[in-house]
């Protein structure tokens, strides 16, 4: 069944047309993995499905689980069960990352979440999410965040990015971590190797999906325009 | 005026343990003074003005904090307060001041703080306000402080709990060689509270350095204008200042950062920003479930912990 079903999706912005005519699905408890090259509009998509503001697209529809997510904003879409992983995510002084993992939490305790993502709880818990965090660390904590939401759908974008190879084993079992919870991944990353784990794929190319189906062969496809 | 401070500061009873210097002023009236092993505590009043001086001896570590407790409980007042605070070389201590104001609806505090640092000393001075939600106090703090060679200064000011009122701060750090200051200005403004905050740092020693942090919460009506200076001067000197004011509502901020380096090998930078909640802050709260309201409060009261 498909959770996310997007529609004829066209976003433009200074003029210039980044989405045009765009479709996608992303089942129920499936990792979907979106491939595209910088620029080709795949973080723009994250923040079209999650709200944000100057996000609105000229048109098409995006609907989540029947419902269409128009004029809906970022927090209503949050408590309909989607989240989003920032490919650079925000600082913030004074809050806590133990209170950070609570906020809408449905899913393990803070620690545990911080485990899973390889970082030392007795060291994290308490400092701030500010700039005295490392980007890796940074990035690692905003994907234990998608642990504990447990959201039905998380859209991560570029998980891997600043994260070091020997992490991204880490990485690919927090995703299947979610998929077990019962939720749907919309995995976009630019780095074909990140997608060997999704059970599907699309090719993001001029503003639109040129490809989905297997993982591989998107990988291909991607590669070969590359 | 103990009592009051009990409401606001949860170990407010150690101040009967006769190892805690502390200083308590209602008004002009001094209502308890302790010195401690190490800590000389002198007060004289002369008419309407009360003077004290706090004295931290040569290589004494003060490990419990000096209170000072100062305000009125009335809701009317005017407080004129001198104090000079010494730490003679190698000496460490923690100051904690509680201002206190929770009744006042027409007051004002004034107060003229002298700190000497010795050479090698430590002194960390938090100063914590609390006021009553009528805003009519105007709060009057002018600090002159002096470091000598290799002394540390970390100095906190807090105004985030009830209405400020009228605020004018004025501040001046000067840094002798390898000399360390640090001063940071939390403030929280709603109503018409006007909030006036200028931090001058001199950094006129060899190697000295220095952050001037100030962090401005406003709404309603409330205005702030927040002046940091920061002047190298010497060879070595390091320097940064820090400010972010949030405005909501039809407040008004505005930050003058004055940058003043007249030693080739002195470097001073400074970062301000002004205006609303970051957009990529608030949406990642919201992307959590939070209202954008909760979101909001939650940005705040982070920037100003």
């Amino acid at each position: 069944m498909p959770l996310l079903i997007i529609e004829g999706l066209a976003y433009r912005a200074n003029g210039a047309a980044i989405l045009e005519g765009l479709g996608l699905e992303v089942r129920e408890g499936e990792i979907h993995a979106l491939l595209g090259a910088n620029g080709a509009g795949k973080t723009t998509l994250a923040r079209i499905v999650m709200g944000c503001a100057g996000y609105a697209p000229q048109a098409g529809t995006v609907s989540f689980d029947g419902c269409d997510l128009a004029g809906l904003p970022v927090h209503e879409r949050a408590r309909l069960g989607i989240a989003l992983a920032w490919q650079e995510p925000a600082r913030f002084e004074g809050l806590a990352v133990a209170q950070y993992l609570s906020l809408g939490s449905r899913g393990p305790a803070p620690p545990e979440c911080l485990r899973r993502v390889g970082l030392p709880p007795q060291q994290f818990l308490r400092r701030a999410l500010d700039r005295s965090l490392s980007g890796g660390e940074r990035k690692r904590i905003e994907l234990a965040s998608m642990l504990a939401l447990q959201p039905r759908l998380a859209l991560l974008d570029e998980p891997a990015a600043g994260i070091d190879m020997p992490s991204l084993e880490e990485i690919e079992r927090l995703i299947l971590d979610l998929r077990a919870a019962g939720g749907a991944v919309l995995l976009i990353t630019h780095v074909e190797p990140v997608a060997r784990i999704a059970d599907r794929a699309s090719w993001l190319h001029d503003g639109r999906i040129a490809f989905t189906g297997d993982p591989a062969a998107a990988a291909a496809r991607y590669r070969e325009r590359a | 005026m103990l009592t009051a401070l009990s409401a606001v500061y949860a170990d407010a009873a150690t101040l009967a343990d006769p190892r805690i210097a502390h200083v308590v002023v209602d008004g002009n009236r001094v209502v308890s003074r302790q010195a401690a092993p190490g800590v000389e505590v002198r007060v004289a009043q002369d008419g309407e003005r009360l003077a004290a001086e706090l004295v931290v001896a040569r290589g004494a570590h003060i490990e419990a904090p000096i209170h000072t407790c100062i305000g009125f409980l009335g809701a009317r007042g005017a407080q004129r307060i001198d104090i000079r605070l010494r730490l003679e070389p190698d000496a460490a201590a923690t100051v904690l001041a509680h201002c206190l104001f929770p009744n006042a609806q027409a007051g004002s505090h004034a107060m003229q703080a002298t700190i000497e640092l010795g050479a090698g000393a430590t002194l960390r001075y938090l100063e914590g306000h609390y006021h009553g939600l009528a805003g009519g106090m105007l709060v009057r703090p002018q600090v002159s402080v002096r470091l000598a060679a290799g002394a540390r200064y970390f100095s906190d000011f807090s105004l985030t709990q009830g209405a400020v009122g009228r605020l004018a701060i004025e501040q001046h750090v000067s840094a002798g060689d390898d000399a360390v200051a640090e001063i940071t200005a939390r403030v929280f403004g709603r109503g018409k509270d006007d909030i006036r905050i200028r931090d001058e740092l001199v950094l006129a020693g060899r190697r000295s350095r220095g952050l001037v942090k100030t962090r401005v919460a406003l709404c309603g009506e409330a205005r702030a204008e927040v002046v940091g200076i920061t002047r190298g001067q010497a060879e070595g000197a390091r320097g940064h200042m820090d400010c972010l004011e949030l405005v909501r509502d039809r407040a008004v901020a505005r930050a003058e950062p004055i940058v003043e380096v007249s030693h080739p090998l002195a470097k001073v930078t400074h970062e301000a920003a002004v205006g609303t909640v970051d957009q990529q802050q608030l949406e990642t709260l919201m992307a959590h479930g939070l209202a954008p309201e909760e979101a909001i409060d939650l940005i705040v009261t982070g920037i100003l912990q």
